[in-house]
């Protein structure tokens, strides 16, 4: 095979000793992402398994295919449709340029026209997101000689789906730097992370440039188009009132609703879960404890009712499918580096983030939007609960033995 | 020690902040503006300059079993000066500091060197360590007030540097900067930074790695 050939033969120049032994970690990330270790565990004891790191990063990438077809069909048919009602007959701006350019037009109901649009916005996110959370991936492999793994594919892969359609490249830069240094590289890189990276990077723009992340203005990729998330209209007016602003509870099912980029179709995002849970990627009692969590709070406070607080009322198959839970449920909490690692905590780490989701939707008159928030809450406490499962588990055995 | 060390060793070598960690509540509260980080600055290096001179010189007199009671006493009153002389001078200012004034009795950096240093050290000796810490307590808020002023707001000591958006500029300001917890952020990578630059700051882990680790 020439290209093994070709790795094979500039090898020693990497290796420690050779002209570019610094870059090491550059070689051994290109080799092994195109290649099978060729090195071996050489002390006892032996686990063999298929499902090393790096499938086992793939396999989330995988399970989030779904995710971004849709992102990308409805990010344009949002665009699309608010272009028809705006009476425009095209966009501004170089996305509006290039389609002209090859003719695709503006029409809400051809799905390769709005899978064209939405690429148009979804690409150069994710093309700086890569590009510069992969330099500081280097940058760090380099100086620390870890290695370069694909936990980063999957952290921008989700950080660029959890981003409104509109958010200014700037901040997309800026957000992933954040993410990837201060959530994870001063921990110690993958594996050591507490916090999921995306997450923090978002959270970062979340605070940092609350006009670009939040609002009504940014969801749906046309300048000075007002769209509000399904979230904040029931916020609002509550959740009644969402299928007169037009949303039923199938559109936000299915995902035709404004929101970030990847995070609006709770069945796109379901498809993924059960391929992560079929895959055994993803713990099952990670999605159990969230979902009984939040079912169970969201009933507490229909029975506990308010008169001047709409969102009391809303029913826990409405929070399933609006704002960021359907995603956060199947690709951050079921995090593994994050979570929990027991059984019994992974249970209690679900339910604390299902809890606090709808605690923070609710009650929270700041945030509409609770999932993020949630998911890093429950990440910050995950150490504590398995401390605490382990430590109950030495008592159990101690008292079976006296 | 000789006495030019004791004023400059904590302003890197020693800071009382990004080494020993002390005093890193008031660092968050006050920073988001230069002015009244700097106003902080003065009154925090004046109460440790003065405690330590007043508590070094009274030491040999104080019975060790109720030291922190008497040194209380003195810092308290050092406090409550500084405080109404800023009420009477700076009333706008001291109204953003609020209770951080206050606060400077329980600052941990006054208790630490009165503690660490007067009781053990001559008046004068410990007059300058109380400088040098207070400086040192300087350095640090200084430039996290100017990180978080001018990233945050565009402007430094109520100067515009960066225009606005809002103002008609070019500038987007930063939002998480405003808010305490960014201090949080700045101080730690203020401490990478010097670490890296001075590594026999970082402290032994305390943890082995027993297998052989290859790379």
């Amino acid at each position: 095979m020439g290209l093994r050939k070709f790795f094979d033969s500039i090898h020693h120049h990497f290796d420690v000793g050779g002209k570019y032994e610094k870059y090491y970690a550059l070689y051994e990330m290109v080799d092994t992402f195109l290649y099978s270790l060729k090195d071996v565990t050489y002390k006892a004891p032996h686990a063999r398994d298929h499902m090393d790191l790096k499938r086992m990063m793939s396999y989330v990438v995988v399970a989030a295919i779904p995710c971004i077809l849709f992102a990308l069909y409805n990010t344009g048919y949002q665009a699309n449709t608010a272009l028809q009602t705006m009476g425009k007959t095209g966009a501004d701006g170089y996305a509006g340029f290039i389609l002209n350019l090859l003719g695709i037009g503006f029409d809400p109901n051809s799905i390769f026209a709005n899978m064209v649009h939405g690429l148009m916005y979804f690409l150069p996110i994710y093309i700086v997101t890569l590009a510069v959370g992969g330099i500081w991936e280097v940058i760090f492999a380099v100086v620390r000689k870890h290695e370069v793994n694909e936990g980063f594919l999957v952290t921008s892969m989700l950080y660029t789906l959890i981003l409104p359609p509109t958010t200014p490249l700037w901040q997309v830069a800026l957000g992933i730097s954040f993410g990837v240094v201060i959530g994870k590289e001063v921990f110690g890189g993958t594996g050591k992370n507490f916090l999921n990276p995306a997450l923090v990077g978002r959270a970062f723009l979340y605070f940092a440039y609350p006009a670009s992340q939040s609002g009504a203005n940014v969801w749906v990729a046309v300048d000075g188009y007002s769209g509000a998330t399904a979230l904040s209209l029931a916020n609002e007016s509550g959740f009644a009132s969402l299928p007169q602003a037009g949303i039923t509870w199938m559109d936000a099912f299915l995902g035709f609703i404004p929101g970030s980029l990847g995070e609006t179709s709770a069945l796109a995002c379901f498809i993924g879960g059960a391929f992560l849970i079929f895959t055994k990627i993803a713990n099952y009692r990670l999605i159990a404890g969230c979902l009984i969590g939040m079912i169970a709070t969201s009933y507490l406070f229909n029975t506990i009712g308010s008169d001047t607080n709409q969102m009391f009322s809303m029913p826990w198959y409405w929070h399933l499918v609006i704002g960021g839970y359907a995603f956060g449920l199947v690709f951050m909490v079921t995090e593994p580096v994050s979570g929990a690692m027991t059984n019994q905590g992974r249970w209690v780490y679900g339910a604390l983030i299902g809890v606090m989701v709808v605690l923070i939707r609710v009650v929270n008159p700041a945030f509409p939007e609770g999932m993020m928030l949630a998911i890093l809450f429950g990440n910050i406490f995950a150490p504590l609960i398995d401390h605490f499962v382990v430590k109950a588990n030495i008592k159990r055995r101690l008292r079976r033995n006296v | 020690m000789a006495k030019n060390n004791v004023l400059t060793d904590p302003l890197i070598d020693n800071n009382p902040i990004m080494l020993q960690v002390l005093g890193v509540c008031s660092a968050l509260a006050v920073t988001s503006s230069l002015q009244v980080s700097l106003i902080m600055c003065v009154a925090l290096t004046s109460v440790v300059a003065c405690s330590n001179f007043l508590i070094s010189a009274i030491r040999n007199q104080i019975p060790s079993s109720i030291r922190i009671i008497a040194q209380m006493v003195i810092i308290a009153s050092l406090v409550i000066v500084v405080d109404q002389i800023l009420k009477a001078y700076a009333y706008e200012v001291s109204k953003t500091l609020s209770v951080f004034v206050g606060l400077i009795i329980t600052n941990c950096i006054v208790m630490g060197r009165a503690e660490a240093y007067a009781m053990s050290n001559p008046p004068v000796a410990s007059f300058l360590d109380g400088v040098g810490n207070g400086l040192g307590y300087s350095v640090v808020l200084v430039s996290v007030a100017v990180i978080r002023e001018l990233f945050g707001a565009g402007k430094l000591l109520g100067i515009t540097i960066l225009p606005t958006v809002n103002d008609g500029g070019w500038y987007v300001p930063n939002g998480l900067l405003l808010l305490p917890p960014s201090a949080f952020f700045i101080i730690g990578l203020l401490i990478w930074a010097v670490r890296s630059y001075k590594p026999e700051q970082v402290e032994e882990r305390d943890y082995k790695i027993s297998f052989p680790v290859r790379y």
